[in-house]
């Protein structure tokens, strides 16, 4: 069964591949930031924005809007392209990402670009500032609130106890209207995941932490669609969406390599890269033809 | 000798005055906030009792959340409260919070801007028997290099409960420092207070140093100007409640009346009230100073009144320290 039409998937492949190569363009013309991980979420992010969240980029301040904290701050280059498509902000903008002056700071802060729900970049803290707003909404709603709070994690940033004692309280407070995504692309800057501190059993884990665990393929619409769709229904628990991605997903060259965690592209790497984007982006329009 | 502007508790100077833990205040304005403000919320860290927060708990469960022993979390999940409109107050001791969990009080509340308050009890060495691990001494430093970071330490638990109650409506961060063990009331519920104005206590015309305390030390500095006006030496005793914002205004006014300073203050000398205070002189009209405090050093377990006397803060001490200041002038 397929839960989207062959357009919506088209539609969602390209846009992803916009915003890829906004994030490319961006961390070229910036000479600094972080490649692997915004290419990785840049599936996730496009389904959240332009299919799952209630939201209206033209008033960021509409109280019913669904929140999205972002907590590994690191990762915003795949979140102001996200978002400068959406809407928010015009995309020359991001040709600003880190530069003095910009609104698109190195890591997100909301004084400079109000629309932003956190300011983020130190790990281990965005799952405790998503409770305390899932928890703020049972306050005032009971348990039938009406929008949800999406809290977006690294693996690695699980080694911060910040996180398990997020973990717990989320539990505690039974914050269905709480849904977590783990990027767990397996990589961190010293290496990988299962190298630095094993993570695995991970879903078992979050289980025995009496959170809903769902397991999918990152870079799947239909899996990324169908796993919000489950966790929006779930009742008395949290949610936790745990993506297997493919950091630097879309340009082979950054794929896998925990190398690209946290260095932008040279001019050259990029113009390699934007023409393996382009190339993809009319593999996608010529198989829905 | 007493600013009768002030409207301070006529017993002060009687040894069976009335003695109370700044702490209480505390929980008696959160009290009276769960009626006034629906906007405040109270998060605890397994702590309720001991930080006075059970009177808020008992009476607007609703509103309360125990989030374990988990300093960290405290702040940060208080942040995405704050972020939904919510007032929070979070309350541990200060060498948990805010000793443990700085980093998150400056990412998710300072750089976020968000309006949370931050309850430090048990601060100071007057923690008592607990010891060393126990007795913060280095939490204003802490707070009050924070951008945005307000910094109150009420002198006892009445100015704590109207420190409390305007804290609620600022819409900044702020931190509040409480004590642990009973401490004169100095103020009543008329004496004046105002958030970022000092009040001056001892109030002479012609004033041959300048003393400036915070929290329980406001008592000892008041009892040390007893003593100095039997000796002959007059001095202003002002009540510097508001670290952050400073008022500049007062000090500067006290300081250059007088000439000379003494700052006391439960706390390391060094980032603590007095470094403040003389971050603000030193930038105008210097005077010569003495700041008193901890002089770089852990506490230990003992008697609140012992070990302030041990580590230099007894009445005796303010005197020398006044003494010795007044040498400097000229």
């Amino acid at each position: 069964m397929s839960i989207l039409t062959d357009d919506k998937k088209e539609f969602l492949a390209l846009k992803a591949n916009n915003i890829r190569t906004s994030i490319i363009e961006s961390l070229v013309t910036a000479g600094t930031g972080h490649t692997a991980g915004p290419l990785g979420m840049a599936d996730i992010f496009t389904t959240l924005y332009f299919h799952i969240l209630k939201h209206d980029p033209q008033k960021p301040d509409w109280v019913d809007r669904d929140r999205v904290v972002l907590s590994n701050g690191h990762i915003c280059p795949v979140l102001y392209a996200t978002m400068a498509h959406a809407g928010y902000f015009p995309v020359s903008e991001l040709s600003t990402l880190r530069k003095f002056g910009t609104r698109l700071q190195g890591h997100p802060h909301r004084e400079y670009l109000p629309s932003l729900e956190t300011s983020s970049g130190p790990l281990g803290a965005g799952l405790s500032q998503a409770v305390g707003m899932a928890l703020s909404d049972q306050m005032d709603f009971g348990p039938n609130t009406s929008r949800y709070i999406y809290a977006l994690l690294s693996d690695g940033e699980l080694e911060e106890g910040n996180t398990w004692e997020a973990v717990m309280l989320g539990a505690k407070y039974k914050l269905h209207n709480l849904i977590a995504v783990i990027d767990r692309n397996n990589i961190q800057i010293d290496g990988y995941t299962e190298d630095i501190m094993p993570l695995e059993p991970l879903a078992d884990k979050f289980e025995s932490f009496n959170w809903h665990v769902i397991v999918i393929d990152g870079h799947n619409f239909e899996d990324i669609v169908d796993a919000f769709n489950q966790a929006q229904a779930v009742f008395g628990r949290p949610t936790v969406i745990i993506a297997n991605t493919i950091p630097g997903k879309g340009v082979h060259a950054f794929e896998r390599q925990y190398e690209w965690h946290g260095k932008p592209p040279t001019a050259e790497e990029g113009k390699k890269a934007l023409m393996e984007l382009r190339t993809l982006a009319g593999k996608i329009k010529s198989e829905n033809e | 000798m007493l600013n009768p502007d002030q409207k301070l508790n006529s017993k002060i100077f009687d040894l069976q005055v009335e003695q109370v833990p700044i702490r209480d205040g505390f929980g008696q304005g959160l009290l009276e906030l769960g009626a006034t403000n629906e906007k405040v919320v109270a998060l605890c860290a397994d702590l309720v009792e001991s930080t006075r927060m059970n009177l808020f708990a008992d009476k607007y469960p609703e509103r309360f959340v125990e989030v374990g022993v988990a300093e960290q979390n405290l702040v940060t999940v208080a942040s995405g409260m704050a972020a939904m409109g919510k007032i929070p107050f979070t309350s541990s001791y200060a060498m948990f919070s805010p000793g443990r969990n700085w980093e998150q009080i400056r990412t998710t509340i300072c750089y976020n801007d968000r309006p949370v308050k931050i309850v430090g009890s048990h601060a100071g060495i007057s923690v008592g028997p607990d010891g060393g691990t126990h007795q913060a001494i280095e939490d204003i430093a802490l707070m009050r290099v924070l951008p945005r970071m307000e910094v109150v330490v009420p002198a006892d638990s009445v100015e704590a409960r109207k420190a409390t109650i305007a804290l609620a409506s600022t819409g900044k961060p702020a931190y509040i420092r409480l004590a642990r063990n009973k401490s004169v009331v100095v103020t009543t519920d008329e004496s004046p207070f105002t958030l970022g104005q000092a009040n001056i206590l001892i109030n002479p015309d012609q004033p041959e140093v300048a003393i400036i305390a915070c929290g329980q030390m406001v008592h000892r500095a008041l009892l040390a100007a007893k003593k100095l006006q039997a000796e002959g030496v007059v001095v202003s005793v002002t009540n510097l409640h508001t670290i952050k914002p400073l008022d500049t205004e007062t000090i500067e006014k006290v300081a250059h009346e007088a000439g000379a300073v003494v700052t006391v203050e439960e706390h390391q000398v060094a980032g603590g009230m007095g470094s403040s205070v003389a971050e603000f002189l030193v930038s105008g009209r210097p005077v010569p100073m003495e700041i008193m405090g901890i002089k770089d050093l852990f506490g230990q377990s003992g008697e609140p009144a012992e070990l302030l006397d041990h580590y230099g803060l007894a009445v005796a001490d303010i005197v020398e320290a006044v003494k010795k200041v007044q040498k400097r002038k000229k």
